[in-house]
Order: C-alpha cells, then structure tokens, then sequence
C-alpha cells in the first residue's frame, strides 16, 4: 500500500514537523518513505508545503501530485490542491481559519476546527498535531500506537519540554 | 547492515564525506545546498576538522586546490551560480592534476536564476567546467542513500585518477529526506607521492603546478592526462537499468527526474508499453557502450531532463542516432509530472517505427 500525503498551510504552522513526524512513524514502521518540503522563502511566511509518501514498496518520485491525504492548514492551500486529490481521497481542514466547505463530492472531507481547538486547550501553535491526529484515526497512514515512539524520534533533545503538549494535541485530534 | 536513519540528502552527503575522511571543507552558502554547509559547521568541529565559509565561491574553490595540494580530501559545495565562479578554480584544478569532490546542487538557470530544482548545468559539469581541455568525473545521485554513497565513491575516484569528482545534484535530492544506511565498509584510500607535505630534507621538492611555457611539454601532459581519462573511461562507468530485458522504448533519465520516470515507466507497463529505463550514474563518463547496445533492441529512446535539452545530444551520439530520441523535458525549477513523462513514452511509442 502506498499513501501520499500533501501537507499545506503558512510557513510557522509546523507543515513541515507534520510531516517529518509522518516520515519517522514510518521509518519506525520499518516503511519504504519519503519527505520532500517546498524550500525557500516559503519557510519564511509564504505558503509552504510538504509532501510526504509511506509505501510497502520502493518510493519513486518523491513528489506528490495527486495526494490520497491532503491536510490544509489554509485558505490558499485548499485552493490550490483541492483538485489534485485524487477520487476518493481524504481532505483534513483546519475549520476555523477555512469558512468554505470542500466542493468536490468524489472526496472525504473531514473538518477540524484546530486551530480554535489549540486555543482553548492551551495548546497555541500545535493546530498542525491536532490535524494529525485526526488524520491517524481516518486514515491507515500510520497507526496510533506509533505515537509515542516517535515523538521522542522526532522533537529535537532541546525541546524535549514540548513532548508531552504535542502528544497531548493528537490524543485531542484523535478523540483519544 | 547498519540501523537506517532519516536525512535530508545535503546532511547525508555532508556526514558521507566526513566518514570519507574529508577534514577540510571550504564553501559559501547558497540555496538549495546550504544544508551541506550547515551540517559541516556543526560537525566538522567535533571530529577536528576544518569548516571554513570563506568570503567568496571562488576564494573556496582556492581554498581546496590549496588542502589537496597537500594530500587532504577536501571539498567544496555550492548551487548553479556558485558552480559558475568556481569555474577557474576546477581548471587549476585538472591543470594541477589534483583530486578534489565539488558538489553542485543545481538550481534553475541561467543567470541567479531560480531556487527550485534543475539539471541545467549538464553541459557545464560534462563539458565546459572551465577552460581548457579537461574532464572531470560527474556522479549523479538518485536518492538520498547515492547522495552519500556517490560522495564516498566520488573521493575514492578523484585521489585514484588525480582529479575532480563532482556531485550533479539538484534541489529535491538536496531537500529530501529518506532513510538511508551509513554502512559502507572500507573506504579506499591512495598514496600521493606527488603532495606537498614537507620534504623533511631527504628528497627533492614536489612542485604543483599548472604553468607550462614550452607547449610540447604542454601537450604531452594534455596527452598523459587524456590517457588518464581514457582509463576512467574504460573502468568507471555506472548505470542503472529498469525493467530494460524486453524493453522497446528506452527512458534515459538521471537524478530526481529518473524517479519521476520511473513511476511513468510503472503505469506505461500497466497498460501494455515495453519500456524501461537506462539511468546514468556516471554522466561523465557517459555510458556510450550501454546506449549503443540498447539502440540495437528498442525502437526510441526518451529522455527526461530538467533542461532545455542537454544530455539528449549524448544519447543522440552514444546511440549514432539509430533511433529517434525524444525530448521531455521542464525547466526553470519546474518538474514534469508523470503524467507528462506516460505521454512522451506513449508518442514514443506511437512513432518508434519498425525494429
């Protein structure tokens, strides 16, 4: 099975963390993977991107273009890559910064209201986990029970102190 | 093996080069390859080795005729406009005869151009790196675990024929992060009597130099060097061939875009085309011998490249222009989908013509 994954927001919404946690679940999982973020000054406030693909089989290209999994953290990601998704694809929206609904009817769309969510959990700035965990219980991407594993792969030794709210922000997202 | 770890391939070619024995690395920062760089500065430190950002590409290109002189594997790394002024420098370079590992992460051209990936420096990197007659050897990584192991390879292959190896990569290769082993046994090391490590008073000075007034001597050296080449030639070219036993149609693609292709080669065998894929590892040198022998079974040839359309000359001359050879290509940091890859093999096929 092979699943592509594009994720999208602003730069600062932890894109790119989303996906490298997806990227070392993977490798924990023992999976073929592949992590490819858009660089440059995206990173610095534009819209960034990241593509991740988890596969039983050798990965190709690394690029997505038709994701099976998009996660939009953005209006103007929506926007953009609402089309490419392909036919039966899944769409994870951060509801409370995107008002409009999916259009595509061939889709499932799942809307999750993260970044009111974070807020009021006092979790500020871990939307994108909360958008995670969701995605982990609608999709087989990467099971749950991989969670805590790779956390601690994935937060650098300086931040272990943020263990614990970022796991805390999937259990949300997973209705754990 | 050894536990597979997760790396961007720009730290992955930075800690295969450590593990090389590369001490010295000398670089000026530019994206997409800033991550070598980075990398270096954090670890060479720790294993005693020199980072050193100099004030300019071409002050480090200097920098590294200078640490090869004397023996040490050294490196330098930059993107497509860096690579443009260190041009001078990879000439002194073969000039000289001394190893040394260049890396260039390419991005689109011409001029400061774009940050996004590209393969518009084919022809520099495979032709004119700089004035005069010289080669040098071009390693084109495919994925992450090449961008380190083509690094190792590319050392050992620079001290052994005496000149430089060049990693042609590109920003996705750079960028991307994917599991990769940091396993590669002995890594080979070479004598290099000719170095300028002191004579100790017992032997006669070694002289580096690439200053020749008298032009026979001129030639015979150019001569002796092209031997040189000759030999790398004869010994050193590497490829990749996929699914290529049955194959009619021929993709010859290198790098990031070669794995784009592939996934049009798998949905192209899906619905019932005969191709496969001839890969380069080497681009210089080029695998002449393994395009001619395909030009005898397949009835064209595709390339794929993230340019205007360079290393579609080589497949034309490898092959004598047997077989039609057709173009997909993007440019400007724009990668083809494989969609765009399917219609170029199912057009090739359409008008391959007879066996």
């Amino acid at each position: 099975m092979t699943t592509q994954i594009l994720i999208a927001g602003f730069g600062g919404q932890g894109v790119l963390f989303t996906g490298k946690f997806l990227a070392y679940a993977g490798l924990l999982e023992g999976r073929e993977l592949s992590w490819l973020p858009s660089y440059g000054p995206e990173m610095r406030g534009g819209t960034a991107n990241c593509s991740v693909i988890l596969s039983d089989t050798p990965v190709g290209s690394p690029i997505v273009t038709h994701p099976d999994v998009l996660i939009a953290m953005n209006l103007p990601s929506l926007d953009k890559f609402e089309k490419d998704v392909v036919p039966g694809g899944k769409i994870f929206v951060d509801s409370s910064l995107i008002s409009r609904k999916v259009e595509r009817s061939d889709v499932e769309a799942y809307y999750i209201p993260a970044t009111a969510l974070a807020s009021q959990e006092n979790l500020d700035g871990l939307a994108n986990m909360i958008m995670l965990g969701k995605v982990i219980r609608e999709t087989e991407a990467v099971p749950y029970s991989c969670v805590d594993s790779t956390m601690t792969k994935v937060v650098s030794a300086r931040h272990t102190d943020l263990i614990d709210a970022n796991k805390r922000a999937i259990a949300l997202g997973y209705g754990k | 093996m050894s536990e597979k770890v997760l790396m961007k391939g720009n730290e992955a070619l930075a800690e295969a080069a450590l593990m090389a024995g590369c001490r010295h690395y000398l670089g000026y920062p530019i994206t997409p390859q800033t991550e070598v760089a980075a990398y270096m500065a954090k670890r060479m430190p720790q294993v005693g080795g020199v980072f050193l950002q100099a004030e300019s590409e071409i002050a480090a290109i200097n920098m590294v005729i200078g640490v090869s002189s004397a023996g040490k594997r050294a490196m330098t790394s930059s993107s497509s406009p860096g690579i443009s002024l260190k041009s001078e420098g990879l000439s002194y370079l073969a000039g000289c005869d001394l190893p040394a590992l260049v890396v260039n992460v390419q991005r689109g051209g011409p001029g400061l151009g774009g940050i996004q990936p590209s393969q518009s420096d084919y022809f520099e990197a495979t032709r004119g790196a700089g004035h005069g007659d010289f080669r040098m050897i071009v390693l084109a990584p495919a994925s992450v675990q090449e961008m380190a192991s083509l690094t190792i390879k590319g050392f050992e292959l620079a001290d052994k024929y005496r000149m430089t190896s060049m990693i042609l990569a590109d920003g996705v290769l750079g960028q991307m992060m994917e599991p990769v082993s940091l396993d590669f046994g002995e890594i080979k090391t070479f004598d290099k009597p000719w170095a300028l490590t002191g004579t100790g008073g017992k032997r006669k000075p070694n002289i580096v130099n690439s200053l020749y007034m008298d032009p026979a001597e001129l030639e015979q050296l150019n001569f002796e060097r092209y031997a040189r080449y000759q030999s790398v030639c004869e010994n050193e070219v590497m490829i990749e061939e996929y699914m290529m036993e049955d194959a009619e149609i021929c993709v010859v693609a290198y790098g990031a875009v070669a794995r784009v292709s592939k996934n049009a080669i798998n949905e192209a065998r899906a619905r019932g085309v005969k191709v496969g894929m001839i890969r380069p590892i080497t681009l210089w040198p080029f695998p002449k011998a393994a395009l001619r022998a395909a030009a005898e079974r397949v009835r064209a040839f595709v390339t794929v490249e993230l340019s205007m359309g360079q290393m579609v000359d080589d497949v034309e001359l490898a092959t004598r222009c047997m077989r039609p050879v057709l173009l997909c290509n993007r440019t400007g940091g724009m990668i083809p989908a494989p969609e765009e890859v399917l219609a170029k093999i199912f057009e090739a096929d359409s008008i391959g013509g007879a066996k």
